[in-house]
């Protein structure tokens, strides 16, 4: 598997391929901590919320809303402590960018949630990580008693007034937990349904009070913003996505792995084509998911020869979503139908139960999608799917829904040809599309 | 019809049945401290304590561990049971020493999962959510572990393994079938 930068200097992967990567001392020699000493020997905690406004990080978890905003919607003068809250419980399909970051540099992680926790004066912090990242946790933890002991968290860190707890802490398997009001509940100790918003969790988060929840891949880019200032950082990118984004890539292409590319890189075929080594077996490209397995699907013809840019606003206008940066491949052996039938399950088994829409619809869906699969397919079927999904996009309690619905209705607009040799009365299908169910 | 348990009409004395507590060791009992100590509030230590005795309990919360988790942590034994049935890790019936968990989402499905799941079903003689007759080996196919990069791939226990072919699940297999299968990752 590959892991390492494209089209720019490595930013957030700069010490993966470094042995003893996860050691404090490495970090160190590497340029590790010199952020948060910039912080502490003289940036006020709105110099480093501006820094972080100037350099327009986006938030990697998935929605992109702008970090320093976020940051910024947290009281001031609340009497009540405040929290900070790494969301480490990636679990959307195709994504793995965070495990690596955890995985080879955990210390850069902790710099970045000590400078969130500095700014937002928070003296505790938690990072959130998915139950099955088990052996992340341990690394995290060794990392965190490293960095404890070398006096760089805990009490009076590098000797300033500033103290400040990092704790990890651990999920169970449960995909809504990366939804980051179902994450607070899951932390208090409760089932991870997702909470009314508003009060957003910058007015009432954990425990009630003030907090933030921001991604791993964001919060390690704090560090970098805060040595090279925000306005360096937003100019590796674009003017309203700042810096680089990680990806992950996966699925049919000879060279899978976390890529790390400015934002607003020029053109997604030549990703996959050249820098993802091509199509595994020399096939033909059928359809990528660019963000994960919610966003929409797009086929070959909306990125070969379309110079489709890799950005938020890029993706929009190519018709898909950054998402999270799970960029899942698909040759032209995949029915884009039983993919999104996986997709489906998935999003069924994830349903927390909370809502009736979410709940009810995942489920039915399922129903409709096996039942084609078992060759009981109607013409019909192709509407009753976007009539479940019409009845679940909007109507759910959290994006879960929406995520559920929309790979559903982009498939079905995009690959109309593969759901309707599903939905064919099977007397009047031809021998051909039979045989190649 | 049942009857209907609200605060006035509580569930009666008799209705509530004994449960012996779980013991567990000092070293145990330290490490559960540390995890209480992360939080203000003794509750959210419930995920980390679950792991711990279901660990100590022979891969599930028995009744005895629950009621020790409720004691513990001052909440009732619903509330244990309530979380305990919403997260998929957390088991609340027994499970094979041997857990085998095949991913099943969308990178590792189009990179051969199907077959993964098969050829330790043919070997193991069970299906997915079954534990075979010796309490060795339970199989599950389970949704995205974040290893879609190195897909196709399943985890037992912690441990992840990844890249697979079919002579690498065997090999797996074996070790385990043999008993000398170590676990990488503590939990």
């Amino acid at each position: 598997m590959f892991i390492g930068a494209i089209g720019c200097e490595p930013l957030q992967l700069k010490r993966v391929g470094l042995e003893n990567s996860r050691t404090l001392d490495v970090y160190r020699q590497h340029g590790g901590y010199e952020a948060l000493k910039k912080v502490l020997d003289g940036m006020s905690p709105e110099d480093v919320i501006g820094e972080v406004k100037k350099s327009a990080l986006r938030g990697r978890g998935g929605a992109g809303f702008p970090t320093g905003m976020k940051w910024s919607f947290v009281p001031k003068d609340s009497p009540k402590p405040k929290y900070v809250v790494c969301n480490a419980d990636e679990s959307e399909p195709g994504t793995f960018k965070d495990r690596f970051l955890m995985e080879r540099d955990p210390h850069m992680l902790i710099e970045g949630m000590l400078i969130a926790a500095y700014a937002l004066g928070s003296r505790t912090t938690y990072i959130y990580t998915r139950g099955e990242y088990r052996y992340l946790i341990n690394i995290l933890d060794a990392a965190i008693q490293e960095a404890r002991e070398a006096g760089l968290v805990g009490d009076r860190i590098m000797g300033t007034e500033f103290s400040c707890e990092v704790f990890t802490h651990t999920g169970a398997g449960a995909y809504i937990c990366g939804e980051e009001t179902a994450l607070l509940n899951s932390l208090e100790g409760l089932r991870g349904h997702p909470r009314m918003k508003p009060p957003f969790p910058a007015i009432a988060g954990l425990y009630g009070c003030p907090t933030v929840v921001n991604n791993v891949e964001t919060l390690t880019a704090v560090p970098d913003i805060i040595k090279m200032g925000g306005e360096a950082y937003q100019k590796l990118g674009t003017q309203k996505s700042g810096g680089t984004k990680v990806w992950s890539v996966s699925g049919h292409v000879n060279r899978p792995g976390v890529y790390e590319l400015p934002m607003g890189y020029e053109d997604m075929e030549k990703f996959i084509m050249e820098d993802c080594g091509g199509m595994l077996g020399g096939k033909q490209l059928k359809a990528v998911i660019p963000g994960g397995s919610s966003v929409y699907i797009m086929p070959a013809t909306d990125i070969v020869g379309k110079k489709v840019k890799m950005d938020y606003e890029g993706l929009v206008v190519a018709g898909s979503m950054v998402g999270s940066g799970g960029f899942i491949v698909m040759d032209e052996t995949v029915d884009v139908f039983e993919s999104t039938k996986n997709l489906t399950e998935f999003y069924k088994h994830e349903s927390c139960g909370w809502c009736t829409p979410c709940r009810e619809g995942t489920d039915w869906l399922v129903k409709v999608f096996k039942r084609i699969a078992k060759g009981e397919g109607r013409p019909e079927d192709a509407q009753l799917l976007l009539d479940l999904c019409d009845n679940i996009e909007g109507k759910s309690f959290c994006p879960l829904g929406d995520a559920a619905a929309w790979p559903i209705q982009s498939a079905i607009k995009k690959f109309p040809e593969d759901f309707r040799r599903h939905l064919m009365p099977m007397a009047t299908r031809t021998a051909e599309a039979v045989a190649a169910d | 019809m049942s009857q209907q348990f609200t605060p006035n009409n509580p569930l009666p004395q008799e209705a509530k049945v004994p449960v012996e507590m779980a013991v567990f060791s000092l070293d145990v009992e330290a490490e559960i401290d540390r995890h209480l100590a992360k939080y203000p509030v003794k509750r959210s230590a419930i995920l980390p304590l679950m792991f711990i005795v279901q660990r100590e309990r022979g891969g599930y919360l028995d009744p005895p561990g629950v009621a020790y988790l409720a004691d513990r942590l001052d909440v009732r034994i619903t509330d244990i049971w309530e979380v305990a049935t919403f997260y998929s890790m957390i088991n609340t019936e027994p499970v094979g020493t041997y857990h085998i968990q095949v991913c099943r989402t969308l990178s590792c499905k189009i990179l051969g999962a199907g077959k993964i799941t098969e050829q330790c079903s043919t070997r193991l003689g069970i299906k997915p959510g079954e534990t075979t007759p010796d309490g060795k080996f339970s199989l599950s196919e389970v949704e995205c572990l974040g290893s879609c990069g190195t897909a196709p791939m399943l985890q037992i226990g912690f441990d992840f393994h990844e890249n697979l072919t079919a002579e690498k699940l065997d090999k797996i297999l074996d070790t385990c079938e043999r008993g000398e299968y170590v676990f990488t990752v503590k939990g």
